[in-house]
């Protein structure tokens, strides 16, 4: 492959730039209880297609992120995003061969893994936990799974397209 | 190493195992959220993050503050025209109301001077804009963006037109963070307006009731009747206006009644809120910076 992937890091930081923005973009309160965890969704595409150059660390810093935009405890997106992450880096070349179909699934079971981890640590710091809706983004984060492969494989290697004209 | 073979990889990584690593990064987070959980030791960390983070949130709120400058700057001048003069008649309104106040005010300091007790001085505010972000969707928090440099501190109450809205929980030089009465782990001390019993109203995670869990069923309570606040606790300054009692349900069964009462400030709708200093507070807080952050937070 010639793809002049020294340049990656640049494109990582700008995806998860991106995926805070997309996290905090006020929406209608009917749609934000359906907003996807995009963070989550970036960082399992960058741990399955470059898991040996973007790695936990990566994983963790953009969930401090999260945790201080969105006033949550410090470390309670950091540690669901280095769990998913660490799932993705282990399973990663048989998820990367699956059909789209079981990606999605795959990916569903992931950000539940996720959304759990979140579940569980507002359980155990006494915030209120128990609302049916908090399960929702599961359902609309594996639903965009494959919008978000399409734009991320856009941002990750433009250069060969590019090459080719 | 591997001899120029791009493909070629190696069967170990270098440093440590993934699943090492994997778990120093889940017992780094787990230290933590228990060092940020228990008093906020490291708040001085979320604040520098939060303040590094900051232009993401101006950039976030930039489109809805340029839609409103651009919807003031281009709306017809009839319908300008129009919303000054009822802005005009308000105020006129408002200062007629507030001549009284005066007056019953300065009558207030004269009764309490004779009575020897210490006056109240009035308080002084800040008016500062919410800013359009969405923080964690079941949590009532909101961002302002007034700071420590505007001299916003922690724990100080805010308030809108109508009432009390809540109080800031972080600050950075330029912006702060704030959590609403109605989020699940705010509590605010009240008292009824009609006949000064106290208590405490808990938020619930609905923006449009809290709960008073802490009165008996015989207790003086009537739907309607005002919720100000008492300014025990030393965080909220004394009577301003919290919520109406809307719903009061007395099981013989139980010790305690259920009510429910509306907030009276508008939480979700206002895009401004005003920052108060109150003489009490702020004397309370120089007194206790080392308690807990939170007073009026339950545990």
């Amino acid at each position: 492959m010639t793809v002049a992937t020294d340049r990656l890091w640049p494109r990582v930081a700008a995806s998860i730039v991106i995926g805070l923005v997309l996290a905090i973009v006020p929406l209608p309160w009917w749609l934000a209880a359906l907003r996807p965890s995009w963070l989550a969704l970036i960082i399992v595409y960058w741990l399955l297609h470059e898991p040996r150059r973007v790695g936990l660390l990566t994983a963790f810093l953009g969930g401090l992120f999260l945790d201080t935009l969105h006033g949550a405890l410090l470390g309670q997106h950091a540690l669901a995003l280095v769990l998913i992450g660490f799932v993705t880096q282990r399973f990663n070349l048989r998820i990367r061969v699956f059909p789209m179909s079981q990606q999605i699934a795959t990916v569903l079971m992931l950000i539940a893994l996720y959304e759990f981890m979140l579940y569980w640590v507002d359980g155990v710091s006494g915030q209120p936990a128990s609302d049916w809706r908090r399960w929702l983004p599961v359902l609309s984060s594996a639903a965009f799974w494959p919008v978000v492969t399409i734009v991320m494989q856009k941002l990750h290697r433009p250069l060969p397209q590019a090459n080719r004209v | 190493m591997d001899l120029g073979k791009p493909e070629s990889k190696p069967l170990f990584l270098t440093g440590p195992s993934p699943a090492v690593r994997c778990f120093g990064l889940v017992l780094l987070s787990i230290v933590l959220m228990v060092f940020d959980y228990r008093a906020g030791h490291l708040d001085t960390v979320r604040n520098a993050l939060s303040l590094a983070l900051h232009p993401l949130r101006v950039a976030v709120d930039l489109p809805f503050t340029v839609t409103d400058w651009a919807g003031e700057s281009l709306s017809e001048r009839r319908r300008l025209l129009a919303e000054n003069d009822r802005l005009r008649e308000q105020h006129l309104e408002t200062q007629a109301r507030l001549q009284r106040f005066d007056a019953l005010q300065r009558e207030n300091e004269r009764l309490r001077e004779l009575m020897d007790s210490s006056t109240q001085v009035s308080d002084r505010v800040l008016v500062s804009e919410i800013m359009s972000v969405d923080l964690a969707p079941r949590r009532h928090r909101i961002v302002i963006n007034k700071g420590t440099a505007h001299g916003a501190y922690q724990g100080q109450p805010l308030l809108d037109a109508d009432g009390v809205v809540g109080q800031v929980t972080h600050t950075n030089p330029i912006s702060s963070e704030a959590m609403l009465i109605s989020d699940a782990s705010h509590a605010v001390p009240v008292e009824v307006n009609r006949n000064g019993l106290r208590t405490i109203a808990v938020g619930t995670g609905d923006h449009g009731k809290l709960n008073l869990p802490f009165l008996p069923n015989n207790a003086d309570i009537e739907p309607g009747d005002l919720l100000i606040t008492s300014g025990l606790g030393g965080s909220f300054p004394a009577g301003y206006p919290v919520a109406v009692v809307t719903n009061i349900d007395r099981d013989p069964g139980n010790p305690f009644a259920t009510v429910e009462a509306r907030p009276a400030a508008a939480l979700n709708r206002n895009r401004q809120v005003m920052l108060v200093w109150s003489s009490a507070a702020s004397a309370v807080q120089v007194g206790a910076t080392d308690n807990d952050e939170e007073p009026e937070a339950q545990p």
